[in-house]
């Protein structure tokens, strides 16, 4: 037992770090660092440079422009890019919809959307929650009809998160409304465009119109824009769950916020005194390093399993990344908060949309309140915590 | 990186886990706690056969050469059984202080005793004011020609009742809380002066209160330089930290463990408690913490032995802070789960939850290693972002 990286290990992360110090645009590094969001054109610029460097999606298979790393590898890139600032790769494209295209898509497909999606010259949205289906998306209820080469989908889809600067969506809609609701669920592949889709910007408590809803009257999707069989799509939508375990938890990310929350606290007077020395928050601080330094030691021990093995099998320790890395997330933002005051008070949308350099306050603190509110979605999106507490209660401890 | 067990490791941990099962089933255990010492005096030889007691020490003295892993296994394993025999006393903390300070002729004389199970040991360290301040020393050592003579009172000495030697600090110069002016001292448990006063503790193990009068120590039987003992003691609590939180995570498995079989076979209402969702929730944030602890005690053990002092103490403190706050959550828990069966002492749940309980007082509990952790600027360095 070694829990000390290999020299090979290390010179990886000596690359990779390199490659984000010297690649990332200072602008786009200058808003992440400041909490603020990243704007379309940020993001298709980054991913274009990581595409360029095949690194876009290092986890596909090599033949679709994977990297062919192994799961530390993996997790290292992710650690290091987390702690660049940089941002993630769009993961609808590539943690989503892209294994999924790599898995069950037709040639036609492959060839047509897995360099687009790589080079995000097509931005994928989702189109999983209903109204009605939120924790329960098998009960979902967008119905789709065949009608000789097309279906027709009619319904309602909810939470289409960057919806409004998506060209397409992959969707889970209803074929068979008399099946078992899990069978009759079909995975399709629909063009923004397409005459009948309508979205509606929803505001979340941030302030930002980040997420939409999604409304389908007659639309008509080609046939050949299926994955996979009809009917099926539940599976192809399973599937990714076991996909993206690796940088679930984050543990860059909460790092460099720590770090953050230490040196901006020693610009905050508390009592005379700088906040970083108030024993109080120290403390706060300490015990989310604790706990953050427990779940870095779990990740490995996930990532040294799947390095080891062929195929996932059902490990304990990976929902313990997805329930405590969610928590922890939260609480690094919570804390910054806690750093800011009422510096936080002051409601300041165009910049944290980086629409103006102007800004009430210290700029650190005009992002903190937005960011610890949008942070409470962590633990609800992607299966909320209290459905990853019934899934571990079933599959682990057999309750 | 590689979390998978050496083969000597492996057997390792198969000895002492096939021992455990054969010999510490829970009713064999209360057998144990009545035997006149408390523990089991013919287990304590099975260890030394199996070469248990030698784990930690240097071939040369005829141990086994194992690191904080090996320990690691061992602990997990006696808390998971609730081991009552002086293994964490002995060898973690008085063979500890020969292995850290003593000089070879100390060593030649002292480990391989303990390996073959005819030496035990006790560390004399705390004191009724001393709490977790490790250089809060009164005890005092004062020269006597090229001996020395001890005074005082040391308060809690894990199996120090048993102890066939003792290794006592005493305050040679400086202030009662000063880290400089302490030493170490090697002392006949029977040695005239020395008075016992046995007890059991929470936890069904074993302790002392032992004062000291006049008590002499020939100069050979000082450990480490004369007032420089506080770093050997600093590390010798650290490596105590480091095999309690392999403990720790033994107990919590077990924990866990016997809840969650309990949810599943007590019924109320007609059907098992386990069906219940506001208990299933709390069992898995029983798992949760487990793991979280089970992750901490692997970082102590690549801790333990890191070089830099400040980054050893710090991360040191971390593991402490989790043990403890996770420890005393599944404890909790499984009691609570349980229901009236946890709180009774015929059942064997309770049993760890007080052990728990003790391990986080022992060496500091989360509030002190907390406290100490951010003083020191925490443990994420400034130079691990790009």
């Amino acid at each position: 037992m070694d829990l000390r990286y290999t020299p090979a290990e290390t010179a990886f992360r000596e690359e990779v770090r390199e490659f984000f110090r010297t690649s990332l645009p200072a602008d786009i590094r200058r808003k992440q660092e400041l909490g603020q969001r990243l704007a379309k054109q940020d993001i298709v610029t980054w991913q274009r440079i990581l595409n360029k460097k095949g690194w876009a999606a290092p986890m596909w298979p090599v033949e679709y422009g994977g990297t062919g790393w192994d799961a530390v590898r993996y997790f290292i890139f992710r650690e290091e890019l987390h702690l660049a600032y940089a941002p993630d790769p769009l993961g609808f494209n590539v943690n989503l919809v892209g294994p999924v295209i790599c898995a069950f898509g037709t040639r036609e497909q492959k060839e047509f959307f897995l360099p687009k999606l790589l080079n995000l010259d097509i931005w994928f949205c989702q189109g999983f929650s209903e109204p009605g289906s939120g924790s329960d998306l098998a009960s979902l209820k967008t119905r789709a009809v065949r009608e000789g080469d097309h279906y027709v989908v009619n319904g309602q889809k909810l939470w289409t998160s960057n919806g409004h600067n998506a060209d397409w969506m992959f969707a889970l809609v209803r074929t068979d409304p008399n099946a078992k609701k899990q069978r009759g669920i079909t995975y399709l592949l629909i063009d923004m465009r397409t005459p009948g889709l309508k979205l509606r910007p929803i505001v979340t408590l941030d302030g930002d119109p980040h997420t939409n809803e999604s409304f389908f009257d007659d639309v008509r999707v080609p046939v050949t824009n299926r994955i996979g069989e009809e009917n099926k799509g539940w599976d192809y939508a399973k599937f990714l769950l076991g996909n993206e375990r690796a940088g679930v938890a984050r543990v860059g990310t909460c790092k460099r916020r720590v770090l953050a929350a230490r040196a901006l606290a020693a610009t905050v007077m508390v009592d005379g005194k700088p906040l970083s020395e108030n024993a109080r928050f120290r403390e706060k601080l300490a015990l989310i390093e604790v706990e953050l330094q427990a779940l870095e030691i779990t990740n490995m021990m996930v990532v040294d399993k799947m390095k080891k093995q062929v195929g996932y099998q059902q490990d304990p320790r990976a929902s313990v990344l997805k329930i405590k890395g969610s928590e922890l997330q939260q609480a690094t933002l919570e804390i910054l908060l806690e750093a800011a005051g009422p510096s936080a008070i002051p409601r300041q949308l165009d910049f944290l949309l980086a629409q103006t350099d102007d800004v009430i306050g210290p700029d650190w603190a005009a992002t903190a309140a937005p960011n610890y509110f949008f942070s409470r979605a962590i633990s609800i999106f992607g299966g909320s915590n209290e459905i990853q507490h019934n899934i571990v209660s079933k599959a682990v401890l057999g309750l | 990186m590689d979390f998978d067990l050496s083969e000597e490791q492996r057997m390792l941990k198969e000895s002492v886990d096939r021992l455990l099962e054969d010999r510490y089933s829970f009713e064999q255990r209360k057998t144990y706690t009545k035997a006149p010492d408390g523990w089991s005096r013919e287990l304590w030889q099975q260890y030394a056969d199996l070469g248990l007691l030698s784990v930690p020490f240097d071939s040369k003295y005829g141990g086994f050469g194992g690191g904080p892993v090996e320990t690691m296994i061992l602990m997990e394993a006696f808390g998971a059984a609730l081991v009552l025999e002086p293994y964490f006393a002995t060898v973690t903390l008085f063979g500890g202080c020969v292995r850290i300070a003593g000089t070879e002729a100390q060593k030649d004389a002292l480990l391989p005793k303990i390996g073959e199970g005819k030496l035990l040991g006790a560390f004399a360290h705390s004191e009724r004011n001393s709490r977790y301040d490790l250089a809060d020393v009164q005890t005092t050592a004062k020269k006597d020609g090229s001996d020395w003579v001890l005074d005082g009172e040391k308060t809690v000495v894990i199996h120090g009742d048993c102890a066939d030697k003792l290794i006592v600090s005493g305050r040679i110069s400086g202030g009662q809380r000063d880290k400089d002016g302490i030493g170490l001292f090697l002392v006949d448990a029977k040695a005239p002066g020395v008075t016992r006063k046995g007890y059991p503790t929470q936890d069904s193990l074993r302790a002392a209160d032992i004062t000291l009068k006049g008590v002499k120590v020939a100069a050979g039987d000082m450990l480490g330089e004369s007032g420089k003992a506080f770093p050997i003691i600093e590390r010798v609590a650290q490596s105590a930290i480091q095999a309690l939180s392999a403990e720790a995570v033994g107990g919590m498995q077990e924990m866990l463990d016997i809840t969650v079989e309990y949810l599943k076979t007590r019924h109320q209402f007609g059907v098992p408690i386990g069906s219940f969702q506001a208990l299933q929730h709390r069992a898995v944030d029983m798992l949760v913490a487990t793991e979280q602890a089970r992750s901490m005690a692997m970082f102590a053990a690549m801790m333990v032995d890191e070089k830099d002092d400040a980054e050893r103490a710090k991360a040191i403190n971390a593991v402490k802070v989790h043990i403890g706050k996770s420890g005393r959550y599944v404890g909790q828990q499984s009691i609570q789960l349980h229901g009236g069966i946890g709180m009774t002492l015929e059942y064997k749940v309770g049993h760890y939850f007080i052990r728990s309980t003790m391990i986080e007082i022992l060496f500091g509990d989360t509030d002190h290693h907390l406290a100490a952790l951010a003083r020191a600027g925490g443990l994420i360095a400034p130079g691990t972002t790009a």
